[in-house]
């Protein structure tokens, strides 16, 4: 940070200044956790009136979508400077102002596919936090077999005619609007015939039902569709699906990559207060001494900071512009992998203490329960090592 | 730190090496050396001091390319991948680095390819320099030193060695060592050859009352270790480095065979129990890849903070070197236990590597200790 060029370390010192006279000192204060991210959209409650006037702060300059231009309410930065602003939100211990569906997944993907039309109409509404999204991709019978969605729209002219169910659609109870793969052509082959459409959740025939998971509670939903009436347009310009119609699988594979890359990046968020190192340097001499654990944690430690240094090689990769194309399947393999041999490790040397659902360790049981999904959603682990043998090592499919 | 691509110098580098090595040291170089029972070509290692690979990391007042680390670990990965044989990481990276700075004038001839040099430090069958005995007692005004050293790579083909030994303390204690560096000839060294698997030079050495003198000691008496350290964890990270190309050799083999071979009438590349273990290795190599950049990058830029990452990089190298040749092995089949096929040389330098400079074991805890547990 030392040599950085000085107009860099000039925005650093202003986005500085910005966050500590803008971001409350009360959200500063407390822990980062889920009662502190605020969703947005038009049934939000803020926790805190404070979270409102961070939010606001951060819409007026573009920052809840740091990098997206600033036509669509953005802040037009680039990349350095994006890097410099999340260090220093960081470093004055700031929370997001604002997270959504909409920020990581469908902003991303109207940008490179949608029509400027659709660009200016979607994207100020979820930097503005005005619309919360979610996203249909899994059905109950196409989990890793994603393309072989059944959920139909029919072409009725001017709508579609929507019928069908998703399934894991996170937050789907709780959110305006969905982004969803529909089959819009059912001679096609099964890759040709879908379309990434947006459809409003309070369209009559549209339902949700909420999943506990062995972990307890979870946003995860079904969502059933049942004689939904799409619209073909929202307006001049404003088609109801992203990219040509059957042509919604390019859009969703785009979109796959950034889920993947999200996940694996989250391998090491989510270690939050629990590093290895730490965990266990807290726990008492005798488990310590225990010549498993000891070395399940050493191995563990290894492949944790290697995994981390090929997270930074990766994203400077990226950075660079020479993308990192199928290789985030193996990032969302190993991170998630690695994931869950901790929440393993962690488990077994809290010991009886450790399956308490509320254990002087917190939640922890939850969280391990928790992590065995890390594998299996975004694509299982399987999935991930068909595509890393297919598309990096090209090995025959016969 | 710097970013963790590499630099166009660098890809340069590497390609050049690549270049060069596929030439002149393909994996049937070491099936002749072997044949010929010879550890190394001495043209090889005459046509790398030309180059300036055996003065990567001396200053070029000493006549060296002084190009570092990194680069040191780009030669030794571009070796591991083709097996190539030399006293590269013995001479060029831990001696040069040990006498850099130390006003010793062995620099110019490791930067010439004059001089070869071992580094004796082992006295049991596991990496551990504290529990150094070997004895360097006062006589006169200089030492006699008396003890014996094991698994000394290049120790039979050495001009001269780094040895460390104790001239105060008991074993076990990292005060009380000192570096000597010596005549490999001289009275009271016996060196036998050890013979083991990778077809390589390691050596027994027994000394019997040999004689330095103050002008042998390398940096400062009783205090060797801090001089020798620097070039242990060079040579560790290299060594790293060679590993992870020889896991890449190995990998490279046993994917391209996947795609030719023939079972049940189709290519066994199209099996997905092999396809798994294929991706999965490959995920292990990009992983231990980046471990191996980032030791190189530490070493460069912050060395007396990179015991973290020359450990993290050498175990996963170990880790990983030895999955990628039982992996080579067993897919390959019964071809693979065949001593016409190359990959059990791959197989046998992964295990001597495991061993040298500290196995998964050692690093590992080094890695503990550093995180607080």
């Amino acid at each position: 940070m030392t040599d950085e060029p000085t107009e860099l370390s000039s925005f650093r010192e202003d986005i500085a200044k910005w966050i500590t006279e803008n971001c409350p000192e009360s959200l500063r204060k407390r822990p980062i956790d889920e009662d502190s991210i605020v969703w947005g959209g038009r049934n939000w409650t803020f926790k805190h009136e404070d979270q409102r006037a961070w939010m606001e702060s951060a819409i007026a300059r573009g920052m809840t979508a740091p990098r997206w231009p600033t036509t669509y309410g953005g802040a037009g930065l680039s990349r350095a400077e994006e890097k410099i602003f999340r260090e220093e939100m960081t470093r004055l211990k700031a929370p997001s102002p604002l997270e959504s569906f909409g920020l990581w997944m469908l902003g991303p993907a109207l940008l490179a596919f949608g029509t400027e039309e659709q660009k200016l109409h979607f994207l100020p509404q979820i930097t503005r936090g005005e619309i919360r999204w979610c996203q249909g991709y899994s059905e109950p019978g196409a989990g890793s077999d994603l393309a072989s969605v059944q959920t139909r729209a029919e072409d009725k002219g001017d709508h579609w005619l929507v019928n069908g169910s998703k399934i894991w659609t996170s937050y789907a109870d709780k959110a305006d609007w969905i982004f969803a793969l529909v089959r819009t052509d059912r001679d096609a082959p099964k890759h040709l015939g879908i379309s990434f459409m947006l459809i409003d959740m309070t369209s009559p025939g549209v339902t949700t039902k909420p999943i506990r998971l062995i972990s307890g509670k979870s946003p995860f939903c079904e969502t059933f569709f049942d004689n939904v009436k799409v619209p073909k347009s929202y307006g001049e310009g404003i088609p109801s699906q992203v990219g040509e119609i059957n042509r919604g699988w390019d859009v969703a594979k785009h979109l796959l990559t950034h889920e993947r890359e999200m996940i694996s990046g989250g391998a090491q968020g989510l270690l939050g207060g629990r590093s290895t190192g730490e965990f266990l340097g807290n726990l008492d001499a005798d488990t310590l001494a225990d010549p498993v654990i000891r070395s399940q944690a050493m191995e563990l430690e290894v492949d944790t900071l290697a995994f981390g240094m090929t997270l930074d090689r990766y994203k400077d990769q990226a950075q660079s512009g020479r993308g990192v194309g199928n290789a985030s399947a193996m990032l969302k393999y190993y991170g998630t992998e690695i994931n869950k041999r901790r929440y393993e490790l962690l488990m077994s040397a809290s010991g009886s203490e450790g399956a308490e659902w509320d254990s002087p360790y917190g939640s922890l049981a939850a969280e391990w329960l928790r992590t065995k999904a890390n594998s299996i959603e975004g694509g299982t682990s399987e999935v991930m090592l068909d595509i890393i043998a297919k598309r990096v090592l090209e090995l025959p499919s016969k | 730190m710097t970013s963790l691509l590499e630099t166009e110098d660098e890809t340069l580098l590497r390609d050049s090496a690549r270049g060069f090595l596929s030439e002149a040291s393909p994996v049937s170089a070491l099936r002749a050396n072997r044949d010929q029972g010879r550890a190394f070509d001495p043209a090889l290692w005459r046509e790398m001091a030309q180059m300036g690979w055996t003065g990567v990391l001396v200053p070029e007042e000493q006549g060296g390319a002084d190009m570092g680390h990194r680069a040191a670990g780009i030669l030794a990965e571009e070796m591991g991948t083709v097996l190539a044989a030399s006293p590269f990481i013995s001479t060029a990276v831990i001696a040069a680095t040990a006498l850099r700075g130390s006003g010793n004038g062995g620099l110019e001839k490791i930067a010439s390819g004059d001089a070869i040099y071992a580094v004796a430090v082992d006295e049991g069958a596991k990496h551990a320099p504290l529990k150094t005995a070997l004895k360097a007692e006062k006589s006169g005004n200089g030492f006699r030193l008396s003890g014996a050293k094991t698994f000394v790579a290049d120790g039979a083909s050495a001009d001269r060695v780094l040895v460390l030994a104790r001239t105060a303390g008991a074993a076990g204690e990292a005060d009380g060592l000192t570096l000597f560096d010596i005549d490999a000839t001289r009275a009271g060294l016996q060196r036998d050859v050890t013979g083991t698997v990778d077809s390589r030079d390691h050596a027994r050495f027994t000394f019997d009352g040999l004689e330095a003198t103050g002008e042998d000691v390398v940096g400062e008496l009783d205090n060797g270790l801090a001089t020798l350290r620097h070039g242990l964890q060079a040579g560790q990270a290299a060594l790293a480095a060679e590993l992870t190309g020889l896991s890449g050799g190995a990998y490279a083999m046993t994917v391209s065979y996947l795609k030719e071979r023939q079972q049940f009438g189709r290519t066994i590349g199209s099996f997905q129990a092999l396809q798994h273990r294929a991706a999965h290795l490959w995920s292990e190599i990009e992983v231990t890849a980046s471990a191996v950049i980032n030791a190189g990058r530490m070493l460069d830029e912050a060395p007396d903070q990179a015991t973290l990452a020359v450990s993290v990089a050498k175990a996963r190298a170990t880790a990983t070197a030895k999955l990628a040749v039982m992996e080579g092995v067993q897919m390959h089949g019964g071809i693979g236990m065949t001593d016409e096929f190359d990959m059990g040389f791959f197989m046998k330098r992964a295990r001597v590597g495991a061993e040298w400079l500290g196995d998964y074991g050692y690093h590992a805890a080094q890695v503990a200790a550093a995180r607080g547990f």
